[in-house]
């Protein structure tokens, strides 16, 4: 017994005292939404027997961001994946650890507002949209707890109706890309109503990214799957999430046209449909070289991002020809990203 | 036994009023013991419920849809460099080949339109497996071979009937043009429903049809395994000081209100620990089995201890007495005498920490074990994941064919959990002693 401690424990200090160990996969992290397009374009690189798979991580657009700041050295990872774009004070901590990084663009992910096919599909302006689920409103002139219970109320062209909308939490890229999208840009600073109202509170168009919490706005958790379920259960209700969902279950679902145009690949594509947002890349430039297989694993993806490509079929949506070329150059120039492009 | 109520009461009346309480008192034992029946009932119609539905779901899981196609195994092209070495294979044409076997399989030249609908609809891990045939089997080289590929996951759903033919042609996943060759292979006996080799030895992989867990459960192995080395030697040595060898003082005392609290810090916190200790204070990389069972180990190590203590407590103090008594030293008594008798007990409470870390993913979260990894681990400082962080990641994929992929992977994973424990009850019926 005494014999096996004794034993455990001396592995355990031989362990400890191993330096710091090499790493032969490419390590990458964040954003959810760019996870699945992120896995396809490793598990493909993995297949040629010359790499090991890059490692995917998830954890949210910030963890992608803020992990890739944290340093030099192979216990940092090496491309952080953001479904939103990186912001100044998020490069100055990696100005701050010394890390120079190159930001490309690798798609576009559409936002969807569906419901069961077996009800009436919705046709809604943004606005009316920001209208429903922003927490406070304009009443009289005044902001107040937004009052309506059923989308009649906000618009009498829409079904009498309750709203009840499910939706990912405030962790999610995708909520804070609704908000943002919907509720502030397309209501709260073009409703003029909703304009004076802030204005007269001393509020910034910003604290309308909060959502209602009396029971119309409904979390449902991280899992865009969840909310696919219970859309089909209860055809009442409607729910926001990622285009890739609706279009593997597009017989059972429909997304809701906003202001006339319904989320099709080639609408999100063509910028005609309004909630899209882009999805991010942000490569380390000290890891390149250093690590295998970065620069290949970058390269990969410029064989799947097309309109034909694999990434398509599994619901990302393609940056235009031009925007690809130009990506695929940041590749193997790795333009070192500065405050300035991000104003 | 004098009682107030009584006083005054004459034999007879007392009688009548304990008789008429007696009712009162058998109704009230009578109700507790309904109250406890039904709380057994209630917890086992839960269990029946979550126990009915993954099986349901995950049954299915198990089994996939395959085609058989004969393929020519030309050497030339599936090999260029003639060598048969990795690289060589993964340069030559075996995707190609299996296109002009499918073309074959539904006897037609094929336009552009039918062989962009074909490519799709055998599993893009066909080359693969078409690679590890001929490496297999080298000496096929040359002749032409029915292999079974799997189908997309898409045809796998039409198949299953998820994707129902009725649908209009644009609200389906896959075209007329696809379920007419899917009739044309059922029709020559191509397609076959079997259990599906790529859950059990298939790793991970974004294509629901080959995506498998034996990456995961290697992971979860060798995670244990280190957890286990560590947190098993640490516990005891632990438990054997505490009960055995410290003074009871203030001090120890403070220890084992400590000991008892650390057994209620969420999880999530020793992650954190693990990710600033081993990952950016000692250099180790992440996502590695080595820091994930360190981190399980340090979350075990409260429970361990506890059992541990009280396995070594219930051994009679007439035992040592004797011991000592016959002129053995305190550690011979230790390891002579209670360590065995209080080894069931230990190995009992090892088990059930064993089988918590198995179940654990948030304290990985933070050192990269809740990530997507392709390659099977093979050794301590390769990148794993453990089981339910797959089951984790599956629940949360878009393609439909992962939902029951996901509650196939919780049959494999309470399977697990299973044996563990019921392991653990084994051994405590071999072992234990009774005094």
């Amino acid at each position: 017994m005494f014999l096996r401690v004794a034993t455990a424990a001396a592995t355990v200090a031989a362990l400890m005292s191993t330096p710091a160990m090499a790493r032969d996969n490419v390590s990458i992290a964040g954003s959810s939404t760019v996870l699945p397009f992120a896995t396809i374009v490793a598990e493909r690189l993995g297949r040629n027997p010359a790499f090991n798979t890059p490692v995917v991580e998830s954890g949210g657009s910030s963890v992608g961001k803020k992990g890739v700041c944290d340093g030099i050295g192979t216990e940092f990872i090496d491309i952080g994946n953001a479904s939103s774009r990186m912001k100044t004070g998020e490069l100055e901590y990696c100005d701050a650890n010394g890390v120079k990084i190159t930001e490309i663009k690798v798609g576009y992910d559409g936002i969807v507002f569906a419901n069961s096919k077996e009800a009436p599909q919705l046709n809604i302006s943004r606005s009316d949209l920001g209208k429903a689920l922003t927490a406070k409103v304009a009443v009289n002139g005044e902001l107040v707890d937004n009052p309506y219970k059923t989308w009649n109320e906000i618009n009498p062209a829409l079904p009498n109706v309750a709203i009840r909308v499910y939706g990912p939490p405030t962790t999610s890229g995708t909520r804070a890309s609704f908000a943002e999208i919907i509720n502030e840009k397309a209501f709260c600073k073009k409703d003029d109503e909703m304009k004076a109202a802030l204005k007269a509170a001393g509020k910034k168009a910003k604290t309308c990214r909060a959502m209602r919490t009396d029971g119309a706005y409904i979390e449902a958790g991280e899992q865009d799957n969840l909310i696919v379920q219970k859309l089909q259960e209860d055809t009442a209700t409607f729910g926001i999430f990622g285009f890739s969902y609706l279009d593997q279950n597009s017989d059972t679902l429909q997304g809701a046209k906003l202001d006339g145009v319904a989320p099709t690949f080639e609408a999100i594509a063509d910028g005609s449909y309004k909630a899209s947002r882009a999805l991010f890349m942000y490569v380390k430039h000290q890891h390149v070289g250093v690590v295998p297989g970065i620069s290949e694993y970058m390269t990969e993806w410029t064989k799947h991002w097309d309109e034909d490509g694999i990434l398509a079929d599994a619901g990302m949506i393609p940056l235009p020809t031009a925007e690809r070329e130009e990506m695929a150059a940041r590749m193997t120039a790795l333009p070192v990203l500065t405050a300035d492009a991000l104003k | 036994m004098t009682n107030k109520a009584f006083k005054g009461l004459s034999p007879q009346e007392a009688t009548a009023r304990v008789e008429a309480s007696l009712k009162q008192r058998r109704k009230k034992e009578k109700r507790f013991r309904l109250m406890g029946l039904s709380a057994v009932v209630l917890a086992l119609t839960f269990l029946v419920i979550l126990f009915s539905g993954i099986l349901t779901k995950g049954l299915p899981g198990m089994f996939q849809h395959y085609v058989q196609l004969d393929v020519v195994l030309d050497k030339a092209r599936l090999d260029p460099q003639g060598d048969m070495s990795d690289a060589s294979l993964f340069s030559g044409d075996a995707d190609k080949i299996i296109l002009e076997a499918s073309l074959a399989s539904i006897g037609e030249e094929g336009g552009r339109k039918t062989k962009k609908t074909l490519r799709k609809m055998v599993s893009s891990g066909g080359s693969q497996r078409l690679i590890e045939f001929v490496k297999a089997n080298p000496e096929l080289m040359g002749t032409t071979q029915t292999i079974k590929f799997a189908v997309d996951d898409d045809i796998d759903s039409f198949l299953r009937g998820f994707i129902k033919r009725e649908t209009a042609e644009k609200d389906r996943r896959i075209n007329d043009f696809t379920i007419e060759i899917v009739d044309k292979w059922q029709e020559a006996g191509l397609i076959s429903y079997e259990l599906s080799d790529y859950l059990f030895f298939g790793s991970a992989s974004r294509d629901a049809e080959m995506a498998g867990i034996k990456g995961a459960l290697f992971g979860s192995l060798l995670t244990l395994a280190i957890c286990v080395s560590i947190a098993f030697p640490l516990g005891v040595a632990a438990a054997v000081y505490l009960e055995e060898i410290a003074p009871k003082n203030r001090w120890t005392e403070m220890i084992e209100i400590n000991i008892n609290n650390l057994a209620a810090v969420p999880s999530v916190v020793f992650g954190i620990m693990g990710l600033a200790i081993f990952i950016v204070t000692f250099g180790m990389p992440r996502s590695i089995p080595l820091v994930g069972g360190i981190v399980l180990a340090l979350m075990t190590l409260p429970t361990i201890i506890i059992s541990s203590r009280a396995a070594i407590r219930a051994v009679p103090p007439s035992i040592r007495d004797a011991a000592l008594g016959i002129g053995a030293s305190k550690m011979q008594t230790i390891f002579h005498h209670v360590l065995p008798l209080a080894m069931p007990g230990m190995l009992t409470g090892t088990i059930i920490g064993m089988a918590q870390a198995l179940g654990e993913t948030a304290p990985l979260l933070m050192i990269g074990m809740v990530a997507f990894i392709v390659d099977i681990p093979g050794g301590f400082t390769d990148p794993a994941t453990v089981l339910p962080v797959q089951i984790f990641m599956w629940a949360d994929f878009a393609e439909r064919m992962f939902i029951q992929k996901t509650s196939a992977a919780i049959i494999v994973l309470l399977a697990f959990l299973i044996t563990m424990n019921a392991a653990a009850i084994m051994l405590r019926k071999k072992l234990e002693r009774r005094w």
